[in-house]
């Protein structure tokens, strides 16, 4: 064992000196991360009752809601994106766009189907369009900020209505072009609070300006709305 | 901060020709802060992307790309121009000088397609809601005239205008490359550049459009008029370098064709979209109109 030894004793020189048999002093800790009853989490999304999952959902976006009628910088509405507020919007806007008169199938105002394609075709133009000059916001975010800000037009949509149903002359169009100028100018603004901070300064009108003209699309669908009689 | 445009002594034509020349003396904007982005990454990244941008910009002129068509990357490197770039590039649009060729003068080798594409957007919205405007204006005094939003005018206004801003310059396009081929011609300009010399001599329709809307049918041929020639001299003083070495009927020939098919969209989208007060309300199909006044265009001195 000794010849064997000399010849690997260059190499392994302090090793042949620690024997096994001694106590070699071991520290530290060996602690397998085990998730020790936090599946308590997901059992319990399951086992709660549906109420209470459609409830936190209709409060999350709820608490969108606040935040665009109250725009200030703040990245709530950026972290916890989610699309059921535009969707909810989006629907409802396009159903109350879609009780207009027409004379011919094609003279009237837009159909559900347009209103749904503008909004949502348009958001995603404008969101890659935000990527491709640079932006840092990511596609779901961008769609999310845009959807929600719809908020105020909805809102302007249902005064227009309200207001068509008294009166339809010249001083209706004046409150109706009124409110519907006010809400377009919440609605980029609102926007605008959220997205302005993701893009490289010197490139900041080129994302807005489409921003400006989707919202004034959708603005002067809803102002020129003619209900049938 | 000083655009690159602005570190430009003096402008002679040879000194274009030099750039268009050797497309490696490109003037970029150094404000190559592009992030690097991965969709669905919010992070921040400013790693410069500037070989890849210079390389990408200056084989544009050629045929070969760096990156992959299906990677972002590509598509990103079309959209390289900042705010002040955009706005020159307007300005030049609507003021157009004999000796500034819009290709060499403002586009340097950096074509873009955010002015193309917004531009065609805004002047479908334009037409399509200035003639809803005046329609409902010449037919104010008539009292069984009910307002309409006439919506599907937005479709047809948008199938028009984006396949003469996409069509007619691969046509302009494919003909020169052809010329050049077979004549040895000097070099023609790149698809994308004359896909942005043709986006942005629309512009100068938004601000027409939206006057169309006065029903009166004198200002509205004046406002043609003026419109057609100032969009036309872009695209004549643009073109006419890359063509004025071919024989001379076919330099013509293809200035006359580009006059024309400008001349021809605008005139469709007033006949079809806006009504003087002595038309009806009911919309003119644009060919009919269109090929009336073709005839009465070609007799133009050219």
């Amino acid at each position: 064992m000794a010849d064997v030894e000399d010849v690997n004793k260059p190499l392994f020189a302090g090793l042949s000196d620690v024997s096994i048999a001694e106590d070699i002093p071991v520290e530290g800790d060996i602690a397998v991360p085990v998730r020790s009853q936090s599946g308590d989490d997901e059992i319990s999304t399951l086992d709660e009752p549906v109420k209470d999952t459609i409830l936190r959902d209709l409060k999350a976006v709820g608490q969108k809601f606040v935040h665009v009628l109250y725009p200030k910088k703040s990245s709530a509405l950026l972290r916890d994106w989610d699309l059921w507020g535009p969707l909810l919007l989006c629907v409802t806007l396009a159903l109350m766009l879609q009780g207009g008169s027409a004379d011919s199938k094609d003279d009237g105002g837009p159909q559900f189907a347009e209103v749904f394609v503008i909004v949502w075709f348009g958001s995603i133009i404008i969101t890659l369009n935000s990527k491709l000059l640079g932006g840092t916001i990511s596609f779901f975010q961008s769609l999310c900020v845009l959807g929600y800000c719809i908020l105020p037009l909805t809102v302007a949509m249902l005064v227009c209505r309200l207001v068509l149903l008294g009166s339809m002359g010249v001083g209706g169009f004046i409150i109706r072009l009124v409110v519907v100028t006010a809400s377009f100018g919440w609605s980029t603004f609102a926007s605008t609070a959220f997205l302005a901070d993701s893009q490289p300064p010197n490139r900041k009108a080129l994302v807005v300006y489409p921003v400006f003209l989707f919202y004034f699309v959708i603005s002067w669908m809803i102002l020129t709305f003619s209900p049938s009689h | 901060m000083a655009s690159p445009d602005d570190l430009k002594f003096q402008e002679f034509e040879e000194a274009t020709d030099l750039l268009a020349a050797d497309p490696g003396a490109s003037t970029l904007s150094i404000s190559s802060s592009s992030a690097a982005v991965s969709s669905g990454d919010v992070r921040l990244d400013l790693s410069d992307d500037e070989d890849n941008q210079q390389e990408s910009s200056e084989l544009l002129g050629g045929e070969k790309q760096t990156s992959g068509f299906w990677t972002f990357e590509y598509y990103q490197s079309f959209f390289n121009v900042d705010t002040v770039q955009v706005l020159d590039r307007i300005k030049g649009s609507v003021m157009p000088l004999p000796g500034r060729n819009f290709v060499r003068h403002h586009i340097r080798n950096n074509p873009d397609l955010y002015g193309p594409f917004w531009i065609c957007a805004t002047l479908v919205f334009s037409v399509a809601i200035s003639g809803n405007l005046s329609t409902f204006l010449s037919n104010k005094g008539d009292p069984q005239y009910h307002y309409r939003p006439q919506f599907h005018k937005v479709t047809i206004a948008a199938v028009a205008v984006f396949l003469y801003a996409w069509l007619v310059p691969l046509g302009v396009w494919g003909f020169m490359t052809w010329r050049q081929n077979a004549e040895r011609q000097t070099s023609a300009y790149s698809f994308l550049e004359t896909v942005c010399v043709y986006g942005y001599s629309l512009f100068i329709y938004i601000p027409t459009s939206i006057l169309w809307s006065i029903p009166f049918g004198w200002l509205q041929w004046l406002l043609i008029l003026i419109a057609m020639v100032i969009s036309g001299s872009v695209l004549v003083i643009t073109f006419w370098p890359v063509v004025r070495d071919d024989t001379k009927t076919t330099a013509f020939a293809t200035m006359a064709t580009i006059v024309v098919l400008h001349a021809l969209l605008a005139i469709g989208c007033k006949m079809y979209f806006f009504q003087t007060e002595e038309l009806t309300v009911s919309p003119s199909s644009p060919t009919t109109p269109a090929t009336l006044n073709h005839t009465a265009l070609i007799t133009k001195p050219q």
